[in-house]
């Protein structure tokens, strides 16, 4: 249980940007000088890191930064990060489709990864002969795919075309195919991207309890890279956390996660925050959470407001725009979700703040970070995710004295419990 | 439990590899693959048609029937006494093979990114499987070609092979290591620079005019002054397609040296194509 089965150690991957075209071959010759006498790559040490909303002044950037780690056998490591923090770069190193620029990494068994659903199918080819090519494309031996014909044919469901050519398919039933012969594949280490979204309702389900027997009943290690916190809480056993090409996390699954949330919650004003979606046609440019009154920190059962100041250039009046709020909690699961758009609309106002108001709290104490969406005439006007966060306190919600607790109810509901 | 011995890795991911390496276990590793990948080449390429395999014959004899009628009757070029027809026929379907291998073992890179740009296996896979589905093709062309050769004896005419047609395989390999090993310096290099795609376009169909195939070596040694033989022979071709006519039509000159040069050539290419191969492999994803 305790053997280490992947190693990576001080992995580096160097990227030119832009487009490759003049230059290349004036740098490649001088590499290449370089290289002849022995000396190191002169444009490899001039990368920068890479946090893609800093313009760079180098052409060269270093996607992953030293990442080092180990995966002990059985263990279902969590792989989270921002788009662009280098997951797929460190995906693509381990599953050999690309070299690092330095480093090395070992392992003691094949990678496989659930990416390559459909790899090399051909639409002349009936069912069949395509299980047989996708596998060995995987890497199985004709012998290992023979054994394990019928489970495939048996999972996707597609019995009654496996002789037919893969072009009469439907494309659901392509994909169902496809990953029918990556879910049998069975190597020692499988990498899971979430983008895993294919299929329908069904089937999704069938892949994912597929996942969960790979990971927990089989005893397979599993790379798990995910957006989703609630699907990398329910799956890893430990996580790491990359930002900018760089580890900045690596430990516990519960732990990872506060991190991550916490670290991706920019502290900045949210007039700066420049992760935005939308025209722009009504921004938020400031913010306000507080408790009965302002300068008081909210308290679980006490009068609780949130209260935006918007930039609204154009006028836009209440009537035409929507405001909706997202909560979640410290570890990304979703608590709740208010919008303008489902109460009845009682001004028409030209606004320029908007409050958010619950009139006795009904949150445990705790951490929470709020998405915020708005828009004009069904149009995207400003969106940002994981806008701000705030802290509630402790409070006595039902009047006992007694209180609720926090691991096992974020959110407190009024009831009564009568003997009868 | 046994094979996870610490410190005993079962591969390691670094930047650069030993240059002319081959991983010969995860080669054996991945043969059904090969053989699957040749079977798809054989097989998609007559789905959905009439004539099926018989497409196969159709190139080199319409080429063949073309070159009849423009080089013997028009130009009125001699075949060292054999039906100038069986003449071409041979040169083509060995051409036919060289020039085929090597177009798309040149390729190999670009028309695999989707592939390559999601799943490793041993890149070398794919050469290979171009050499072997195209020697697919090449023996429906030699059952072809064999046929017309029967025709023309039973016809009178005079063709003598003799028992050399038994280094017909050593012929075809020597043809593949050359095809392969040209075609991966060039699918390398092609990776970065696309200029070559258009070389090789032309330069195939330049390069068939210096191998004698619609010509006999013969005619061309007796046009040039002797001092200049050796610039024949520089085309490791030339040699192959020698033994080749010889040893099936009886036809022409030939000369043991000349063919030991074409292996040579082809294993000094294929040593050059495998190192450049090697380099670009690990990294090409990046740049294509």
């Amino acid at each position: 249980m305790s053997t280490t089965i992947l190693k990576v150690q001080n992995i580096s991957k160097q990227y030119r940007l832009g487009k490759i075209g003049t230059g290349t071959l004036s740098h490649d010759l001088n590499r290449w000088w370089h290289t002849v006498r022995g000396k190191e790559d002169p444009y490899l040490k001039i990368g920068e890191a890479n946090d893609r909303s800093v313009k760079g002044n180098s052409q060269y950037v270093l996607a992953l930064q030293d990442i080092s780690f180990e995966v002990k056998q059985g263990e279902v490591l969590g792989i989270i990060g921002k788009n662009g923090a280098g997951k797929s770069t460190l995906l693509k190193i381990l599953s050999r489709v690309t070299a690092p620029s330095t480093g090395t990494i070992k392992t003691r068994g094949r990678i496989a990864s659930l990416l390559e659903v459909g790899t090399g199918f051909h639409p002349e080819m009936t069912g069949r002969e395509n299980i047989y090519l996708n596998g060995a494309i995987l890497g199985m031996t004709k012998k290992e795919i023979d054994t394990k014909l019928e489970e495939i044919i048996d999972f996707s469901g597609c019995e009654r075309y496996i002789d037919t050519p893969v072009k009469r398919y439907s494309s659901g039933m392509t994909v169902r195919l496809a990953f029918a012969v990556a879910a049998h594949l069975e190597p020692e280490i499988l990498v899971v991207d979430e983008v895993l979204a294919v299929g329908d309702a069904e089937f999704q389900k069938k892949a994912i309890g597929k996942m969960q027997d790979i990971s927990k009943g089989e005893g397979r290690t599993v790379l798990f890279v995910s957006h989703n916190m609630a699907a990398v809480k329910s799956l890893c056993t430990r996580a790491v956390v990359i930002k900018n090409g760089m580890i900045t996390f690596d430990g516990g699954v519960d732990d990872a996660i506060q991190f991550y949330l916490k670290e991706s919650t920019v502290h900045t004003a949210i007039k700066e925050i420049k992760e935005r979606k939308g025209s722009g046609i009504i921004k938020i440019i400031d913010v306000e959470v507080f408790g009965n009154s302002i300068g008081i920190l909210p308290q679980t059962g006490q009068p609780f407001h949130i209260e935006f100041a918007l930039s609204n250039p154009k006028g836009i009046t209440s009537n035409q725009m929507r405001f909706d709020l997202r909560i979640d909690d410290h570890m990304g699961q979703r608590i709740a979700w208010m919008s303008d758009s489902v109460l009845p609309k009682q001004s028409f106002n030209t606004s320029q703040r908007v409050q958010f108001m619950i009139p006795k709290l009904n949150l445990n104490h705790g951490l929470y970070y709020v998405t915020t969406h708005i828009s004009v005439n069904n149009e995207v006007s400003d969106w940002i995710q994981n806008a701000f966060s705030f802290e509630v306190t402790e409070g006595d919600y039902y009047g006992s004295g007694k209180k609720t607790p926090a691991e096992q109810s974020k959110t407190l509901l009024d009831y009564n419990v009568n003997y009868l | 439990m046994n094979k996870l011995k610490s410190e005993e890795w079962l591969f390691e991911i670094s930047p650069k590899k030993s240059a002319f390496e081959i991983n010969f276990k995860e080669l054996w590793h991945y043969r059904d693959l090969l053989m699957l990948f040749v079977k798809r080449d054989i097989v998609t390429f007559y789905k959905q048609t009439v004539l099926g395999p018989i497409w196969f014959i159709i190139q080199p004899l319409l080429t063949s029937v073309i070159q009849f009628i423009i080089f013997s009757k028009i130009a009125d070029i001699p075949s060292d006494g054999v039906p100038y027809f069986l003449f071409v026929l041979a040169g083509n379907i060995l051409w036919f093979y060289f020039s085929d291998c090597l177009k798309a073992v040149s390729e190999t890179f670009t028309a695999n990114q989707n592939i390559f740009g999601k799943v490793y296996f041993p890149r070398i896979i794919m050469p290979l499987k171009v050499v072997v589905s195209n020697l697919v093709k090449f023996c429906i062309q030699f059952v072809f070609f064999i046929v017309v050769l029967i025709y023309y004896i039973y016809q009178g005419y005079d063709i003598n092979p003799s028992l050399l047609v038994l280094i017909t395989p050593v012929l075809l390999f020597m043809t593949a290591i050359l095809a392969m090993g040209i075609g991966m310096l060039i699918s390398s290099l092609t990776v970065k620079y696309r200029d070559l795609n258009f070389v090789v376009t032309f330069g195939i169909s330049l390069f068939m005019y210096v191998t004698p195939i619609v010509y006999p070596t013969t005619l061309v040694l007796e046009k040039i002054n002797p001092k200049y033989h050796i610039l024949v022979y520089l085309n490791p071709l030339t040699g192959i397609l020698d033994f080749f006519k010889y040893a099936f039509l009886g036809s022409g000159s030939i000369n043991l040296a000349y063919l030991l040069y074409s292996l040579g050539i082809g294993l000094i290419v294929l040593l050059a194509g495998v190192l450049v191969f090697n380099r670009t492999e690990k990294s090409f994803i990046d740049v294509i």
